[in-house]
């Protein structure tokens, strides 16, 4: 009689696989984390869109949660993009930008012209730091944790109906 | 006039293909069941009718392509007038529908090929495994039909042109991959419809074991070579130097292999020794439900992946439904018939019976592993419970260490005996090979890396404990024999298979141990005229250019790479943009050698007309696939042990003798 319990195993261990499996046809994979992400922000020494004398590097990360937001002048859908970026930092969280492939000038119109969301704006004039990140097109949105982890990738620009799912991974990681 | 026909050609032929193999399903199992030699008999021509029908569907599908007929939904997706023939040729299995088809094409192959070369099996056992294909064969067609038609049309807004194939799989390594990869996955399903047809019958017994040993040896060397040309193809293609991500999908082709390679060897103790019989049948059933399993999880879109098809609920549904009916029902058979072929034998705890079984411990435990790591998202969150990923780290830290046990127990294997080996003895022989493997092992990463390296040090030492040790049963075999050469011999092919897929093994063992401490990596920016330095290597960029390919617009960067002031290589890497999807994509230069390649791979222009670029050296990285060769020729050769061959025409007479007697 054990031995035919033991015999029935196989087939009760495929039944509970199967209810998952089930289940998971109702879910969406694309909510969960890809695997490629939880990597290190790369790290880089560059100069602020404010300041060309500044050099600022990786550590600027670190301490709190922050939401890296690639950006550029000559990106229309980055402008689109602006109201919510204001939001999300109106709602307290800590905005960095980077200026991608952009010159400081127009860089810095733009900004005085849509807003101001970011505390501090990385210049990445040759899209080093883009490389790096792999980024395809702007805008990009990273949620880097407060130990420079990334943990959340924003591919295309965050739409007013993205704000909340963007608002709650934010929460998530502080 | 003819072109407008061809899918509904196609069509047809795999309707009657379906109408054959619910037939074949059916028929031939229930004359088993009743003893009507004539039912029986029906099975063979169902399979070949099958197979030709399912020909034709598959040409229909290509011509289409061929032909640029962009009204079928299938090729105005998959293709473009301007792709080159040979990736018109290949684009049919580019997605879903057409790779399913070319699943069922090569599942009902393989049920060819079983009656071709089963001619000499017992009529009933042949009428059973025949019939259980046809089960798994009508299932898969029965999916086509009603969730994946690839001969869809696009009517009456016929497309100008399609949307072209994949970039990423517009490659030669992708030429070869799915079809070897399907010809193992669906291979398995043979090994499976042999355990169910035992179990039916009740008739487990050497003979049995040597019918069924052939098939999962192939159908294991192709999965190896499969999973080798993934890898291979995601080394180079991708364009970031990575060779096994533990991706789902990646993941989902190495279940099967893991608990096939444990088959193997289960197999070779119930051959010699009659035991583990129910262990072996399930396992047989296991890797073939792991196969579908991993259908299921590429095509019903419930894990992310790179692989991911074009994904469709309805087709998870369908295809879960097949796994749930094949594996339920074979699980449930298993548990009320397995009982019956029960025997026991003993053998002491030092013995090769005892270490196939702990290798069959630890290659199911690396399944759990794996099988845990990839369904572990989804359960979470299929139970409220969160949404995350597991990623490598996961997996090598526990992957890492069972390899290492793993390869600690097959050193002993092929030494010891059956039964009962005296420890001391087994000690005497090896101590020699595992003092060697671990002087050697110690000082390479000095005279390599110039610095210790644990890491480096533990790899080499099981991979020369491996060698060594197969060296040393190999010269004790040909030792006792009266001149070496008689002595070699002697030796039967399916030892030699034995001895390559080991070695294979150990040769894979140090490539991934090489490649994962010495590679050099570096993203750099290379002005025209620039030098780097990398790896004792010098590249200069010399050239930018543009080009235009078929269907694509490239970039092209010419680099010169030199060593101590000689020309090693000249690199052309390409930046292209697919025209027809807008789609970027990298052409990684290579310049591959057996001890390391030399990788460059364009990221994109920065400002002042200088590029990224992504620059490695990776040390024997080539030995990875090499060893894989290695271990799918070592499970080819064992095939063609003579034994298979002559016990084969014995068994033979044994049945046309029942045969007799029932008549």
């Amino acid at each position: 009689m054990r031995r035919r319990v033991l015999l029935l195993l196989p087939f009760l261990i495929f039944l509970v696989l199967g209810f998952f499996l089930y289940r998971g046809l109702a879910l969406d994979p694309s909510a969960r984390e890809s695997a490629l992400l939880a990597e290190k922000f790369p790290s880089f020494t560059l100069s602020t869109l404010e300041d060309p004398d500044a050099r600022i590097d990786e550590s600027l990360l670190r301490g709190q949660v922050s939401l890296v937001n690639v950006w550029a002048s000559w990106c229309p859908t980055c402008k689109e993009e602006m109201p919510q970026l204001l939001e999300l930092s109106e709602r307290g969280v800590q905005m960095v930008g980077i200026d991608y492939k952009d010159t400081r000038e127009h860089g810095r119109q733009f900004l005085e012209e849509f807003g101001k969301p970011f505390e501090v704006n990385i210049f990445d004039p040759d899209g080093d730091l883009g490389f790096e990140l792999g980024v395809y097109g702007v805008p990009e949105t990273f949620l880097v944790d407060a130990n420079g982890i990334i943990r959340y990738k924003h591919i295309g620009y965050i739409t007013p109906d993205d704000v909340e799912e963007v608002m709650q991974e934010v929460e998530k990681w502080r | 006039m003819l072109t407008l026909t061809v899918p509904e050609l196609g069509l047809f032929a795999l309707l009657v293909a379906l109408g054959l193999s619910l037939l074949q399903a059916t028929v031939p199992l229930v004359g088993a069941a009743t003893r009507r030699p004539l039912w029986m008999a029906f099975a063979e021509p169902m399979a070949w009718g099958q197979f030709a029908f399912l020909l034709l569907a598959y040409a229909s599908l290509t011509a289409s392509f061929l032909l640029d007929d962009f009204s079928v939904a299938y090729v105005a997706k998959n293709s473009n007038s301007m792709l080159p023939w040979y990736y018109k040729f290949t684009a049919v299995w580019g997605s879903h529908e057409g790779s399913i088809l070319l699943w069922s094409l090569i599942l009902s192959g393989w049920g060819f090929a079983v009656s071709l070369f089963s001619r000499n099996l017992p009529r009933d056992m042949l009428a059973r495994v025949l019939g259980v294909l046809g089960v798994v064969s009508a299932g898969f067609l029965l999916f086509i039909v009603a969730t994946s038609n690839p001969f869809k049309r696009l009517l009456p807004s016929i497309p100008a042109d399609g949307a072209d194939l994949n970039p990423l799989l517009q490659d030669v390594g992708l030429i070869i991959h799915p079809p070897m990869l399907y010809m193992g996955y669906v291979g398995f399903s043979v090994v499976f419809a042999f355990a169910i047809a035992a179990l039916i019958e009740g008739r487990l017994d050497a003979a049995w074991t040597r019918w069924v040993r052939p098939w999962t040896n192939i159908a294991w060397a192709f999965l190896t070579v499969g999973i080798a040309l993934g890898s291979w193809w995601a080394y180079y293609e991708l364009g970031w130097g990575g060779w096994w991500f533990w991706d789902p999908v990646e993941n989902s082709s190495l279940l099967p292999w893991l608990t096939g390679t444990a088959l193997i060897h289960s197999l070779a103790v119930t051959e010699k020794r009659g035991t583990f019989k129910s262990w072996t049948v399930l396992l047989a059933i296991i890797t073939f439900s792991l196969s579908l399993l991993g259908a299921f999880l590429v095509r019903s879109g419930v894990l992310t992946s790179v692989h991911s098809f074009a994904n469709d609920p309805s087709r998870g549904l369908f295809i879960l439904a097949l796994l749930g009916i094949t594996v339920g029902v074979s699980l449930l058979i298993f548990a009320l018939r397995a009982p019956r072929m029960s025997a026991s034998v003993g053998f002491g705890w030092l013995s090769r019976d005892a270490l196939l079984l702990i290798n069959n411990i630890l290659l199911v435990t690396m399944t759990v592993t794996v099988l845990l790591g990839t369904l572990y998202p989804l359960i979470l969150d299929a139970l409220g419970l969160g949404k995350i990923s597991i990623g490598a780290p996961y997996f090598n830290s526990l992957f890492v260490p069972l390899t290492v046990l793993l390869c600690a127990f097959m050193g002993l294997g092929p030494v010891a005996r059956w039964k009962q080996m005296p420890g001391r003895e087994l000690f005497r022989r090896l101590l020699g090979a595992g003092v060697a493997a671990l002087a050697i092992a110690v000082t390479v990463p000095f005279l390599y890396g110039g610095e210790w390296n644990a890491a480096v040090a533990l790899g080499l030492v099981i991979a020369l404990w491996v060698v060594l040790a197969l060296g040393r049963d190999l010269f004790g075999k040909v030792h006792n024999a009266s001149s070496p050469l008689a002595g070699l011999r002697k030796l039967s092919l399916s030892y030699w298979g034995m001895v390559i897929g080991h070695l294979g093994l150990a040769v894979t063992i140090v490539g991934v141990t090489m490649v994962s401490n010495y590679a050099i990596e570096r993203n750099v920016r290379l002005a025209l005229e620039e030098r780097i330095d990398l790896g004792g290597y010098v590249f200069t960029l010399t050239e930018l250019g543009e080009r235009r390919g078929p269907n694509f617009l490239a970039d092209t960067a010419t680099i010169e790479v030199t060593r101590d002031g000689n020309a090693v290589t000249t690199l052309r890497p390409e930046k292209r943009l697919y025209i027809a999807r807008g789609q970027p994509m990298t052409d990684v230069a290579l310049y591959p050698g057996l001890l390391q390649d030399i990788y460059v791979a364009m990221g994109e222009e920065l400002n002042d007309g200088s590029w990224a670029m992504r620059i490695q050296v990776k040390p024997f990285i080539r030995w990875l696939w090499l060893g894989a060769l290695l271990m799918a020729s070592g499970g080819v050769l064992a095939v063609a042990d003579r034994r298979y061959r002559r016990r084969r025409s014995a068994v033979t007479e044994s049945a046309t003798f029942s045969n007799e007697v029932k008549a």
